[in-house]
């Protein structure tokens, strides 16, 4: 088995400012993020030989992309939940990685806000419903399957729920830091450990600044065959690792699942590590892109991830060491908490953050002198998600 | 001889008083409260929990008969339902009794002609949760209430040792099939030329057919539509006060269909061993049986039953009954339940059933609309025996206390069940003390009413904290 790394590199990218675009639709979403991308990479919409479009809900089939105009190429639609737009990156990836075309471009969006809800539906597949709401009608919520995470970890190391509370405001109060930084983020407002510990609860322990907002939005990717990148740019940025690993139910039927890690997590960050040659994450990683969707999410994926040891995430936490100060900034955009979640946009999203990071073009967010640069999403929940990890860096080697 | 052999009942642990509808509507509340279903609750759901209370160490009966005058549907039988979900094999004869406060007793002389006839033994569930109109006078008198009462040929905690029937065409309470609320005559009408001359005679009767004196029995059980004639109806019969058996409407209210059965289960679990005791329902005509006390009922009394009560408010009621239409959240729609879906799921939906793989021996629950056909832990295909856990304890693993959660009871409580015995289930909670909810609460399984959606109501089972 070969590893992908730095056969393929990225050379655009592009993403549309996130939030409540009641101004934009679909197709206005998709052409800004294509086109900021294309003129990123310095090529025309002609040039891309293949495309990979990935959304939750906003589309079907390859359709999705039409608006772009693109001229009779194979386009793909993809979907696996909040990894949807990583996986987009995946296929045009291991395309051009495979020699089927030089050049494609990966794509994701998601317009949440046409609705006219609150929150993200459950699986509109009959028979597919995790929580069993086709069989029914009724069951828990997005959050409190995240819930059951902190207050199990609470548990298993004997956090009392008023320090519990605390840590998971103090990493809402970081990403509100770094979204304040970015505008493209949805939200900019920046929050104490007061205003995050006493907001409203909406599953407990997870209060409304632990969950992730409900907003529109677009990111895209330009991949090119690595030895063809700096044809386009003096600094593209390259592959180095991907992996996806895919749950089985394990967490909602087997007891020996403890809720205080996300196997999901653990086996793709094993299998990306493998690929680009890390040993030490917390020392090699420079800055990272984790699935915040809800604080108990990021607090376990610390440590899913190799960035604190078990049961070490409240230290990291306490010290700030994942601060845009500290020594692995983490979620330098400001995360899922100040973006929202489009979900077939994120992925791409957090990717675009640590393309601009590596480029040293990430303005008053900039970590230094960074190498590697890492992305995590988690679609679904604990034993039944989806774990999806990406490293990419601006050296060959 | 044939006889009741167990008994069961469950009265729900919410309460309306007398005081708090005073409050609402700034009038003179009654004295005493009602029992109230939970939201989740209905007659159905009442009347598993007395089934499964009373078939505990008991065979497996030939015939289920369920007497309500509050059935869910209107057309589809909920003594099947009430049967599946006590895991009753498919050759139990169900049958509903309805359409009468006497549907309860008539039930009961019912399941005495099936032991008769050759049954080993038959089931009866009487539940029901009637509504009086807001500000009216049946408002604080109609509690929720259900029981269930084995009868057999062996073992007896009561033989049966005679019964008398008479109807009577006599309008005094009804409903129509639009109404949801009790309709009535003229009070001192009903009660003067109805419930008073017909209890005091089927009660006089009886007596006179076996020959015997009011002196010959230890006690009196009857049903009466409140206080006030149960009371008159004792005074003028040559009983003791002592004799007579208290219906319990200051507690629970008058639980219709269950009232009489209610009280009878009460009676025996104060009895002795010799006790005779004379038994009636009303409605539409009466029934009365005459009992003997072979030996108490072990496990929960009355007592017990109504010891964990939480008092609710007005606002709490009109929502849990849907006498208020309220504003629905801004939550996308869940997808309605799959009848086909349902189907497929229906010894899980039912009664909890889930599988232990031949090769590894873990007991596992299928995910709801996902059968499982590979063993999660060992990935053994299709090589499973059936395992039920409907009638598993467990204790809370994790948890969430989930503010969107459809329930009319918020805030909702949620989590992760590890069974003792092995397995895992996630589920909602139900009647819990929040301030109770941690890690490691032992729960048992309760089957409840989930959701209405396109008129059908979809049961499942929910966990509950062990009192």
């Amino acid at each position: 088995m070969e590893s992908i790394k730095d056969k393929v590199a990225i050379i655009g990218m592009g993403c549309t400012r996130f939030g409540e675009r009641w101004d934009a639709g679909v197709e206005d979403l998709l052409v800004e993020a294509a086109y900021e991308a294309f003129e990123d990479a310095g090529v025309a919409p002609k040039d891309m030989q293949a495309a990979w479009i990935g959304t939750v809900f906003s589309g079907m089939s390859a359709m999705t992309l039409a608006p772009l105009g693109l001229q009779f190429i194979p386009i793909t639609r993809v979907e696996n939940m909040c990894a949807t737009g990583s996986e987009a990156l995946r296929g045009a990836a291991y395309a051009v990685a495979a020699g089927v075309c030089d050049i494609a471009l990966a794509i994701g969006v998601e317009k949440l806000k046409d609705s006219g809800l609150t929150g993200v539906r459950g699986p509109a597949v009959v028979g597919d419903n995790p929580d069993g709401s086709a069989c029914v009608g009724s069951g828990y919520s997005a959050p409190a399957s995240f819930a059951y995470l902190g207050t199990r970890y609470f548990h298993h190391y004997g956090i009392d729920r008023d320090e519990g509370k605390e840590l998971l405001a103090k990493i809402a109060v970081k990403n509100h830091q770094h979204g304040s930084l970015n505008p493209k983020a949805h939200f900019h407002n920046v929050i104490t450990v007061e205003q995050a510990v006493k907001a409203p609860i909406v599953a407990w322990p997870l209060g409304l600044f632990d969950c992730c907002g409900v907003s529109d939005g677009s990111a895209a990717a330009i991949v090119c065959r690595a030895d063809m990148a700096k044809n386009f740019r003096s600094d593209p940025i390259y592959i180095k690792g991907m992996a996806i690993s895919a749950g089985a139910r394990q967490g909602s039927m087997r007891p020996a699942y403890d809720y205080v890690h996300i196997d999901e997590n653990v086996f793709a960050a094993q299998q990306v590590y493998a690929q680009a040659g890390v040993k030490d994450p917390r020392k090699e990683i420079s800055c990272a892109e984790v699935h915040d969707c809800f604080s108990t999410n990021e607090l376990i994926v610390y440590e899913d991830l190799g960035f604190s040891k078990r049961g070490g995430a409240k230290e990291d936490i306490n010290s700030g060491a994942f601060t845009l100060q500290g020594d692995l900034p983490i979620n330098t955009d400001g995360g899922l908490k100040c973006f929202g979640h489009p979900l077939g946009a994120s992925g791409l999203r957090m990717l675009y953050e640590m393309y601009k990071q590596l480029q040293g073009k990430a303005g008053p967010r900039q970590v230094k002198n960074p190498h590697l640069a890492l992305t995590h999403n988690l679609g679904g929940n604990a034993g039944a998600g989806i774990g999806c990890v990406v490293i990419v860096g601006n050296e060959k080697g | 001889m044939i006889g009741i052999t167990s008994v069961g009942a469950y009265i729900p642990r919410y309460r309306l008083s007398g005081e708090e509808i005073g409050r609402m509507w700034r009038a003179k509340g009654g004295k005493g409260e009602k029992a109230v279903a939970g939201y989740d609750e209905d007659t159905i759901t009442m009347a598993v929990a007395a089934a499964l209370e009373c078939m505990k160490g008991q065979g497996a009966p030939e015939a289920l008969y369920h007497a309500t005058t509050t059935a869910p549907y209107k057309e589809k039988q909920a003594a099947s339902i009430v049967a599946a979900a006590c895991d009753l094999d498919k050759t139990c004869r169900t049958a509903d009794f309805t359409n009468s406060l006497r549907a309860g007793t008539t039930a009961l002389l019912a399941a005495v002609d099936a032991v008769k006839a050759g049954a080993s033994s038959a089931l009866v569930t009487a539940s029901d949760c009637r509504l009086g109109a807001p500000m009216g006078r049946f408002e604080s008198a109609l509690g929720d209430g259900a029981c269930a009462i084995m009868i057999g040929s062996t073992d007896l905690l009561a033989s049966i040792e005679g019964s008398y029937s008479v109807f009577s065409e006599f309008t005094d309470v009804w409903r129509t099939s639009k109404d949801n609320f009790l309709r009535a005559g003229e009070g001192r009408f009903i009660e003067e030329m109805g419930y008073i001359p017909a209890m005091r005679e089927i009660l006089s009767d009886t007596i006179k057919k076996y020959s015997l004196t009011p002196a010959d029995f230890a006690k009196v059980v009857f049903y009466a539509p409140d206080g006030r004639g149960h009371a008159s109806i004792a005074k003028g019969l040559g009983f003791d006060k002592a004799q007579v058996q208290d219906p319990m409407y200051d507690v629970i209210g008058n639980t219709g269909a269950a009232a009489a059965l209610i009280m009878l289960i009460a009676a025996l679990e104060e009895a002795s061993p010799g006790d005779r005791i004379l038994f009636a329902g009303y409605g539409d005509g009466c029934d009365a049986l005459i009992l003997r006390v072979e030996k108490r009922p072990s496990g929960r009394t009355m007592k017990d039953r109504l010891a964990a009560k939480v008092n609710i408010d007005y606002g709490s009621y009109l929502l849990w009954k849907e006498l208020l239409e309220v504003e629905p959240p801004n939550l996308p729609e869940r997808p309605a339940p799959s009848l086909a879906s349902r189907w497929r799921m229906h010894k899980t939906i039912s009664s909890l059933y889930g599988f232990k793989c031949r090769k590894c021996g873990t007991p596992q629950l299928h995910p709801l609309g996902q059968t499982v056909r590979v063993c999660v832990e060992c990935q053994a295909k299709d090589d499973f025996e059936s395992y039920k856990f409907s009638d598993k304890t467990g204790k809370l693993f994790t948890y969430a206390v989930d503010i969107l959660q459809p329930t009319k009871n918020p805030p909702g409580l949620n989590g992760v069940i590890d069974f003792d015995g092995g397995g895992r289930m996630i589920c909602e909670l139900t009647d819990y003390d929040l301030k109770k909810a941690q890690v490691g609460m032992p729960v048992q399984m309760t089957f409840r009413k989930m959701s209405q959606e396109k008129g059908i109501v979809n049961y499942f089972w929910k966990a509950k904290p062990i009192e």
